[in-house]
């Protein structure tokens, strides 16, 4: 069922693995029938540790979701709320529990706190008057959720936001306990790097806690030789990017949450033979993503200019492969045909599933707008008139497109100058303000704490310096046949890779410039391996590292790594990790304020 | 190897021998007589309480605590009630009870702890007898009160008294009685007369042991083995029946041809009896009875009390204590006389090779013929363990080192172990420390309690010594040691803090697992809160620090404890502490020095406390934000007077701020506010609300052209939007003339192929061409193909010499236009 997650470098089914029986110890603990009630927010990154059958077997016999009022009627023993440790979430339980008490008084009520307790909540609990009703109050230590086979993300959307513009590091702390966690389960990492304010501070957590935890010393032998913590704001451009991976498309233009992507139903309509698709399917198609799926597994991470060949080329192995049905001649042969059939027929189902979503995407990527903006940004990152009003934005707002979108070309043009001139920058400002809203100040207001958005303060503009060095912008990328990662975003390498590509070789000493133009202190820390845990390297062995981006990372920068881990001569293998999946949209969205939506 | 076997005596097929552990260190002066004794198992401690019934109260009876080899640990005058019986608990407790069913509980050195009681009825009824008792649970007591009713606390640590039901027929107290635990139920058996009942929770049975000869006589005597498993019975014509404690099989019954009850009868027996046996004690006779119906017999001189113990029972009286035991077979197999086992000859082998005898090779060849020398290795190994003379386990260890040599492939591990335990073993056993355990005690009661009852003893050095020689890791062994040497050292009145302090920093340093705040709350609870705090600094886990520095009040401290910890759910309780404990005004001060806990408290605010967050914001005179705030706030009042007077607040604050553009922004957002109200008094338009540019949208749809204009000029819209605005509105009502007219006003900002296609897109291509001519020659490509005339631009990309524009056309033909590619074709070429 997760096999997908054991097939990598690292085991991560191992993580998945220790979730889920910490999760049975839970729910057994709870004797009886029960029925869980979800802070709805969890539903989505628990479906990636434990399905409906899992809980099924231990006796959980109804869901509900978290709302005020009273809890829906149901035959249990137990009811079991999943909350994360937010105190209006403990109002809505405390109503819960209250409303309950006059009907039956039979039920035994439990919390489980996902990632940690929290006193401050079972205060508020105690203040409700409802903290004795709990039989048990535990957590359930969900950090890191594997959810690829090298990809681990905490699925913390906030934490860009609380960490720069609330200075609340609440996601920080999660992390570094998140890591310690990755560590006790895949031994010491010898090495950290980072860069950035965030990274420093959770390295700093990281050292603190395994000094806390000194006695326990660490006897698993390492899996990972280096760590290196990101931070986003280190490189904020890269997400700005639209992305041009097959999957980093998907993701822009639908939406991936969890792993599942809903889609326009039109395309999937089943078309059996002599019979007109009469009735459409209304419902979205809801696809499952990850490397389970070997046709997505192999097209996933290229430029979506080279999906289309990938695609018809399979489409051939795949037809040939049914042809050999004629050759089988002896009963053995044939045979042998049969015994292949399912996993054929998954693969036509597979790649005809793909074909409608890469038609649906290029519906989209073959439209003036698409390429319009495809060219404006581009314009901007090899530094084009990044000084002046943009025609194109101004024409946008003029035709009231997305704010989003007009927040993602600007706070990229200023961005890619360092900052906008003053009157530039309050030209659009204004131009926003007076199309969308006045209340947009607030939002504005959040972009400039970010330096999303930012008035130039020196004449002097970085932003190429750190291009050319960094060879951030490669004209002649290759999309069908790339051998660099620029052709993820087609000619853009994205910032946040480099930094990595580079550490790995040749070492971060030869950008010692750049790094110092970037926001935040770089940094090496060394942990020390408990003596006889050094491991031997064979000849041609590749080292790993393991990623961290704080505040989030886009499909496409998983793309150019995973493109890294494959280069023949790079030696060293990726591991993601995460706080949060984003693309450009979701990352702008989280910054946003909306006051009507603040009200109580 | 004579004297070895000089102690043995026989009992069936077995050995019984009797070791002297030690010769006792005490000196008391009338033996053991008159006193009340209770020596724990496992070589524990001994108490003594000498003539506990004596009650004058000029001269009270001496509590004295001994270790096992007799060494003093405590001695004090018993100043409360009479005491029924003593006994120890697992974790070394000594437990009083008391004759009105209270129970004191006392550490080793006999200082006080607690107590509790065994009932309330029982001060009246008194308790006649008691028996502490030890089952998985924990450690028990049990009374029986003058109103016969049996009483039991199955676990001290956690008391819950269960009254048994009544005995029927029962005055006083039972002829004898034990305690038993069968299938996790603690039971009580006891005799009345020639009753034998069975006393559990609910019920009280009468029972019959199967097989007691009907002329055998009532019981007076019982006694139930180390694991609950067997029982015996002595009844007053001198029977002694053994069986399983359930009551369901008989293993013997032996005539003692005695009639005086017993003073102690105890099991005696090992993991793996061949003859387990039981241990009868009368004032000058001790006789060990095997289940064979054969007996060994030995004269005491002294009283002496027995101690029944995994593996046998232990002998003390006044002047010594010994061992008495089953000989392990693998010793009997060993040195037996003319014994033939592989150990034996191995044992042979080594005696000759030290003497340089080549007899030596002889044995070893015997032993190797019927390849039982990694046997011969093994049960010397096995055996040295079990021998208690150290002589004897050098000899027997040094032959099976000997042996190993002949051996390849053969795991050291067994022979290392035993070799290092035996050297722990022979450490504790001394007479200073006291702690006469058995190899099989020692495997039973494992090394992590042994430690622990070294480090009840105080015996610090040595319990460190032991955990590094056998390699314990430091969080299950040196620092459990430490953790208790400093709980203790906290508590020593005649140290100053700071000399405590530095002595618990010097030898606990930083070692893995000790908890410096575990050593600062004992402090604490021991009243020395200066040096709880000096402790507390040690302490590397800030979130370990803060309960007990919030407990100790110093908040502030504890706050900026929770901040390095990096936890926030820790800061924010700190916080809500402080903000119950604090004025107002000191909080914020508070707050204000720990930016960190301040930026969590406003988020906290933000979702919980408005108001506060506007005052912590006008604390800190952040106008930006202040504003901000008052921006928020705008959007939550209904009232538009409400509205705009916030939205001053606004403007003021982001004036103090030195934010021109957003103060700027803000007043325009509150003319057009009031703009918006005024327009929909008077006209109703439904403007309230709406951005600038969709208010003038709607103006525009409304027809009130000037009204837009004049927003238009009042909030110096660009040019550029103003005319997308009013071309899209004018096309989507399809005012052509209007449009044509506007058109012409002055020189399009936007350019006119914007025109041709707004107008393509209301489906007007008569409109759209009209603008075609005015396109810029760069767009003209474009809006010819637009309004589809592909003729002129061809024309036009001709015109132009513009490759990529006759491609755009070309793209755009189909076959019919034949002529017009090849035009363009030609075009192309030419320019090549």
């Amino acid at each position: 069922m997760a096999a997908h997650l054991s097939y990598g470098r690292v085991n991560l089914n191992i993580l998945r693995e220790a979730a889920r029986k910490e999760l049975r110890e839970f729910l057994d603990k709870c004797a009886g029938s029960k029925a869980i009630v979800w802070d709805e927010y969890l539903t989505g990154p628990f479906g990636l540790i434990a399905q409906y059958s899992l809980l099924k077997e231990h006796e959980v016999e109804k869901m509900f979701t978290l709302k005020s009022g009273r809890l829906p009627s149901a035959d249990v023993k137990n009811i079991i709320f999943f909350v994360r440790p937010r105190l209006e979430l403990m109002d809505i339980i405390a109503e819960n529990v209250f409303s309950e008490d006059k009907l039956h008084s039979s039920r035994d009520f439990h919390i489980l706190f996902v990632p940690r307790r929290s006193m401050l909540c079972e205060q508020r609990l105690k203040e409700q008057g409802v903290l004795n009703s709990f039989i048990n109050i535990d957590e359930y230590i969900l950090d890191l959720i594997p959810y690829d086979g090298d990809l681990l993300s905490m699925e913390y959307e906030s934490a860009f936001r609380e960490c720069y513009l609330e200075n609340d590091q609440t996601s920080l702390y999660h992390t570094a306990k998140g890591l310690m966690t990755l560590q006790a389960l895949y031994g010491t990492i010898p090495q950290i790097y980072g860069k950035g304010d965030c990274a420093r501070h959770v390295a700093n957590m990281m050292l603190r806690m395994k000094r806390e935890f000194a006695g326990s010393q660490n006897q698993i032998l390492p899996v990972f030789d280096t760590l290196l913590l990101l931070d986003r704001n280190v490189d904020l451009l890269t997400p700005l990017a639209t992305q041009l991976t097959y999957e980093g498309l998907i993701d822009e233009i639908y939406g991936i949450n969890n792993g599942y992507v809903k889609l326009p139903p039109e395309k999937f309509a089943q078309k059996k033979q002599g019979e007109a698709s009469k009735d459409l399917p209304t419902e979205p198609k809801k696809l499952q993503l990850n490397s389970a799926e070997e046709l997505y597994a192999e097209i996933r991470d290229k430029n979506f200019n080279a999906v289309g060949a990938a695609l018809s080329k399979k489409a051939k192995i795949i037809s040939a492969a049914f042809e050999e049905r004629h050759n089988a001649k002896t009963v053995g042969e044939i045979k042998q045909f049969v015994s292949q059939l399912p996993h054929m027929q998954a693969a036509r189902s597979s790649l005809a599933n793909h074909t409608s979503v890469a038609e649906l995407i290029k519906d989209i990527t073959t439209s003036e707008a698409f390429f319009d903006n495809l060219t404006v940004e581009q314009e901007f990152m090899t530094g084009v008139d990044t000084d002046k009003v943009n025609t194109y934005i101004e024409d946008c707002i003029a035709q009231k497109d997305p704010l989003i979108k007009i927040l993602r070309l600007v706070c990229m043009q200023s961005v890619c100058n360092n900052g906008l001139k003053q009157k530039v920058l309050d030209y659009y400002k204004r131009e926003i303000l007076q199309t969308y809203g006045y209340e947009h100040i607030l939002t504005l207001n959040n972009l400039e704490k970010a330096s999303l958005l930012k008035p130039q303060t020196s004449s002097r503009n970085n932003y190429p310096t750190i291009r050319k060095t960094l060879k951030l912008w490669m004209e002649d990328a290759n999309e069908q046949n790339p051998n660099d990662i620029s052709y993820v975003y087609s000619g853009y390498a994205p910032l946040s890779i480099r930094l990595t590509q580079v550490l790995a070789r040749p070492g971060w000493r030869s950008i010692e410039e750049v790094l110092k133009m970037l926001p935040g202190p770089h940094f090496e820390e060394r942990q020390q391996l408990p003596s006889g845990l050094h491991k031997k390297r064979q000849q041609g062995e590749n080292r790993t590292t393991l990623v961290f981006f704080l505040g989030g990372v886009t499909y496409a920068e998983i793309a150019a790594l995973r493109f890294l881990s494959q280069m023949e001569d790079s030696g060293m293998e990726y591991i993601i990790a995460t706080t949060k999946l984003i693309n450009g949209t979701t990352w702008i969205k989280s910054l946003m304020d909306r006051p009507e939506s603040q009200t109580p | 190897m004579a004297f070895i076997t000089a102690n043995w005596n026989p009992l069936g097929e077995a050995f019984y021998r009797k070791t002297e552990l030690y010769e006792m260190c005490w000196n008391i002066r009338d033996g053991l007589r008159d006193s009340l004794v209770a020596a724990a198992p496992y070589g524990g401690p001994i108490a003594l309480l000498r003539e506990p019934h004596r009650r004058s109260p000029s001269s009270r009876p001496q509590l004295e605590i001994y270790s096992a080899s007799g060494v003093s640990i405590a001695s004090f005058p018993w100043k409360s009630g009479p005491v029924v019986q003593l006994g120890w608990t697992v974790s070394d407790e000594l437990l009083c009870v008391q004759e009105d069913g209270s129970v004191l509980i006392y550490d080793l050195f006999g200082s006080f702890k607690r107590h509790f009681s065994m009932g309330q009825e029982v001060v009246q009824s008194q308790v006649l007898e008691a028996k502490v008792f030890h089952s998985p649970y924990g450690t028990g007591v049990a009374i029986v009160t003058g109103s016969s009713r049996f009483t039991l606390a199955t676990n001290i640590d956690d008391l819950k008294l269960r009254r048994l039901p009544e005995v029927p027929g029962l005055q006083g107290k039972p002829s004898c009685w034990v305690v038993l635990t069968q299938d996790r139920q603690t039971k009580v058996l006891l005799s009345n007369g020639p009753e034998l009942y069975i006393l559990d929770n609910t019920s009280c049975t009468a029972v019959c042991p199967p097989g007691l000869s009907p002329q055998a006589g009532s019981i007076v005597q019982m006694s139930v083995s180390f694991s609950y498993k067997y029982l015996a019975l002595f009844t007053d014509t001198g029977h002694l029946w053994t069986g399983l404690s359930h009551l369901q099989e008989k293993l013997s019954e032996v005539d003692t041809k005695k009639t005086v009850t017993p003073k102690q009868v105890v099991w005696c027996r090992r993991p793996r009896s061949q003859q387990p046996s039981v241990v009868l004690m009368w004032d000058r006779l001790l006789m060990v009875a095997g289940v064979c119906n054969d007996t060994i017999q030995f004269p005491i001189e002294d009283p002496c009390v027995l101690v029944g113990e995994l593996d046998g029972v232990r002998i003390i009286s006044s002047a010594n204590q010994e061992l008495l035991q089953e000989v392990p077979l693998v010793c009997q197999d060993i040195f037996k006389i003319a014994s033939m086992a592989p150990g034996a000859l191995l044992l042979e082998a080594h005696r000759e090779y030290e003497k340089s005898s080549q007899k030596a090779d002889e044995y070893l060849r015997e032993i190797k013929e019927q390849s039982m020398l990694g046997e011969a290795v093994r049960q010397c190994v096995e055996a040295a363990g079990h021998e208690y003379d150290p002589s004897t386990q050098k000899s027997l260890m040094r032959a099976a080192s000997f042996g190993k040599c002949f051996l390849t492939d053969f795991s050291p591990d067994h022979f290392v172990l035993t070799c290092r335990e035996l050297r722990v073993l022979n450490a504790v056993r001394e007479s200073s420390v006291g702690l006469p355990l058995t190899h099989t005690q020692f495997k039973q009661m494992t090394l992590q309690v042994l430690t622990d009852r070294l480090v009840y003893r105080q015996f610090y050095p040595l319990a460190i010594e032991i955990c590094r020689y056998l390699k314990i890791p430091d969080y299950q062994g040196v620092s459990r040691v430490l953790k208790h040497w400093a709980s203790c050292k906290v508590q020593q009145k005649d140290l100053s803090d700071e000399a405590i302090a530095r002595a618990v920093c010097v030898k606990v340093g930083d070692s893995p697992g000790v908890s410096y705040s575990d050593i600062a709350a004992k402090a604490y609870e021991c009243g020395r809160t200066e040096l709880a705090i000096k402790l507390l600094d040690f302490e590397a886990r800030s979130g370990e620090q803060v309960p007990l520095l919030l407990k100790m009040k110093r908040s502030q401290l504890a706050l900026s404890k929770a901040v390095e910890s990096g936890d926030t759910d820790l800061v924010y309780t700190v916080v809500s502490y402080l903000k119950n404990e604090m004025n107002r005004g000191d909080f914020f001060m508070t707050l204000r020095n720990q930016p960190v806990a301040l930026s969590l408290y406003r988020q906290f605010c933000k979702l919980q406390e408005h108001e506060t967050l506007k005052d912590l914001y006008n604390q800190d005179d952040d106008h930006q934000e202040l504003a901000n705030y008052y921006v928020t706030a705008s959007y939550r009042e209904k009232r538009l007077e409400g509205r705009l007077s916030l939205l001053q607040s606004a403007v003021d604050e982001y004036n103090k701020a030195k934010n021109e553009f957003a103060a700027k922004a803000t007043e325009e957002e509150m003319r057009l506010l009031r703009f918006q109200r005024k327009l929909d008094d008077e006209k109703g338009a439904g403007l309230l609300g709406l951005s600038l540019q969709a208010t003038m949208e709607a103006l525009l749809a409304l027809g009130l052209h000037k009204q837009a204009e004049q927003l238009y000029r009042d909030f110096r819209v660009p040019d550029k939007r103003y005319w997308w605005l009013k071309l899209k509105s004018l096309a989507e009502k399809e005012e052509w003339d209007e449009l044509e007219k506007f058109s012409k006003s002055k020189k399009s900002p936007i350019g006119y192929l914007a025109f041709v296609e707004v107008c393509m897109k209301c489906n007007n291509k008569y409109e759209a061409k009209k603008y075609v001519s005015k396109v810029t020659p760069e767009q003209r490509v474009k809006a010819h193909l637009a309004v589809g005339d592909l003729e002129g631009a061809a024309d036009a990309a001709i015109e132009r010499r513009n490759e990529s524009e006759m491609a755009a056309v070309l793209s755009r033909c189909s076959a019919s236009d034949r002529p017009l590619i090849d035009r363009l074709n030609r075009a192309a070429a030419a320019k090549k």
